[in-house]
């Protein structure tokens, strides 16, 4: 009774949009909402996935993004996590610090970068500049403007894992780190053999949560490189991909077809992660 | 960590010794690496266009406030904060009217099917919903109205007030409630007058939360707004013409986005910490 109006609420925000969304995959709704569509079973699926030029790359893209962005933002969290674990003085600076980028709003992030990476008058190759690297093209690069995005996912990122892993550390118990310390362990054999393995759950919960986020990135990639991921979509990832071909081009069943595609690859790596989370318990 | 076992201490003080250096020199360049960009958007929200693209103007130059006065005066920027405000505080103060109850009762009988739902809403990419919420909100009209925002950004706020609530309440005694009833009120009145007061931290944590990201949530007003609804993530775009950028409005308006939400942010530190991290560690 007391969960009936949300649950209602969900169910016509998030169950009846997923319906509809199955439905217009099926269908060749294009040009106007308003414009009447036909039943056209899979096709637009198997238009999808033989598609090499835009949805695979932009498939290829979204891995590629998440992957690195994760790997890099979980051991950076861990690291710093592991700095800030035992008190010091200042620790309160430091966690403004770390709050700061979290908050910020993903747009002005993105603009924000934008400025420092401009192969003009950018600091990023001022400061090149004074250690002799010559200028690099950044975002405007066909190759270097993926890699610079995924520099500004880890720097707003990292302090989530940071904070999620701090909260796990400090929810450990001493008492294993202080019997291996007994038996002579040093620091790193403490980490490796003891605290890491205990950390493993708190691990899979901030790859879990960054995951389902970095797939879905989209504010800052299209804040950098604007409609269809730049001009030779260099950063069109298959949410970029998805958001154009519903609204810049308005085709919205072969847009729906991707998004249930990608819904389902979502889905199948929640599934893979909650599962090896289970193993470690 | 030395204070703990004094005979190692002893032992290794060099080693002790350098790692607190090390730790302080790792820490002063993490802050270094977090804040200096944000510093650089705002030293450049002070420069005139001109000092923007001088090199030797990086560190030292005549601070203006030009683009603020430009940002705020031409355009039309008051009516974009208030739109943001609006829309951000009447999407968190439903979804806690909504959530809350219903985070309750999914805590406290163990619905964990219903709160599986929930919880889908933070897996599922929101352009899947736009599509279908288009259709229908294009349909009646209602894109480009306040209404259709708000219920937009209530699908963020929901699901991450019932999730922060759910491992609240999770941890919350139950013999409160139940002392209460034996006591001869009625579970609707145990929760109101027991649960619902000791809850008030937990619901800050929430709203608060709930407040930033409806801020910060740029791609269902891109879609959503109209050019009277328009919130301060979409007008930041105002100042990329196809041409050129106007950088020092640009950074200008940035600024003006992001400043409230970090003032906010510095005083309700404890609260934010412990929301982001809810469940995290319990899994």
């Amino acid at each position: 009774m007391f969960a009936a109006p949300a649950m209602i609420f969900v169910g016509l925000l998030i169950i009846f949009p997923l319906v509809w969304t199955i439905y217009l995959s099926l269908t060749d709704s294009h040009g106007s909402v308003r414009a009447p569509s036909q039943f056209i079973g899979f096709a637009n699926y198997m238009e999808v996935l033989s598609d090499t030029e835009r949805f695979w790359p932009a498939a290829g893209r979204t891995a590629y993004f998440t992957i690195t962005a994760l790997a890099v933002e979980v051991v950076l969290g861990m690291i710093i996590a592991l700095l800030l674990w035992r008190p010091f003085r200042g620790e309160k600076w430091v966690r403004v610090a770390i709050l700061l980028p979290l908050v910020a709003t993903p747009v002005a992030v993105g603009m924000m970068w934008r400025l420092i990476f401009d192969p003009n008058m950018g600091f990023a190759n001022q400061m090149l500049g004074w250690i002799g690297i010559p200028a690099q093209p950044w975002l405007s690069g066909q190759s270097t403007a993926l890699p610079t995005t995924i520099f500004m996912d880890i720097w707003q990122w990292t302090p989530m894992v940071v904070l999620i892993m701090l909260a796990g550390l400090t929810s450990l118990s001493d008492e294993p780190d202080e019997a291996a310390r007994m038996d002579g362990a040093n620091a790193w054999q403490r980490f490796f053999f003891v605290t890491l393995p205990l950390m493993m759950p708190t691990v899979i919960v901030a790859i879990l949560l960054r995951s389902i986020d970095a797939l879905k990135t989209f504010d800052i990639l299209y804040a950098t490189k604007g409609k269809g991921g730049g001009s030779f979509h260099e950063v069109e990832t298959l949410n970029i991909y998805a958001y154009g071909l519903s609204f810049d081009y308005n085709e919205y069943g072969l847009s729906s077809a991707v998004l249930m595609i990608f819904f389902f690859i979502i889905i199948g790596v929640m599934w893979i992660l909650t599962r090896r989370k289970k193993g470690i318990k | 960590m030395t204070r703990r076992n004094p005979a190692l201490a002893k032992r290794k003080p060099f080693g002790v010794r350098i790692y607190k250096n090390f730790r302080f020199a790792a820490l002063a360049l993490v802050v270094l690496c977090l804040l200096a960009p944000l510093a650089w958007l705002v030293a450049s929200s002070l420069k005139t266009n001109v000092d923007i693209y001088d090199a030797s103007k990086t560190f030292f130059f005549v601070p203006t406030l030009e683009n603020y006065a430009n940002v705020l005066t031409r355009n039309n920027y008051f009516v974009f904060i208030f739109n943001s405000f609006w829309v951000a505080s009447a999407s968190t103060v439903l979804s806690l009217i909504l959530g809350v109850p219903a985070a309750y009762a999914m805590s406290r009988f163990t619905m964990h099917r219903s709160a599986l739902v929930v919880l889908m809403a933070r897996v599922i990419p929101g352009i899947s919903l736009l599509v279908p919420w288009y259709y229908v909100f294009s349909n009646m009209k209602m894109v480009g109205g306040f209404g259709v925002l708000i219920l937009s950004h209530m699908f963020v706020a929901l699901p991450l007030i019932v999730y922060i609530m759910m491992s609240y309440f999770d941890s919350m005694p139950l013999e409160l409630e139940e002392s209460a009833q034996v006591d001869g009120l009625t579970p609707i009145g145990a929760f109101q007058r027991i649960t619902l007061p000791l809850s008030v931290g937990g619901m800050a944590t929430a709203g608060i939360l709930s407040f930033i990201f409806s801020w910060n949530n740029f791609m269902f007003a891109l879609v959503l707004s109209g050019s009277k609804t328009k919130t301060l993530p979409v007008a930041i775009f105002d100042f990329v013409s196809y041409a050129s950028i106007d950088w020092g409005g640009l950074m200008a308006a940035a600024t003006v986005v992001t400043i409230p939400i970090m003032i906010i942010a510095l005083f309700t530190q404890k609260y934010i910490v412990s929301g982001m991290t809810a469940g995290a560690t319990k899994g």
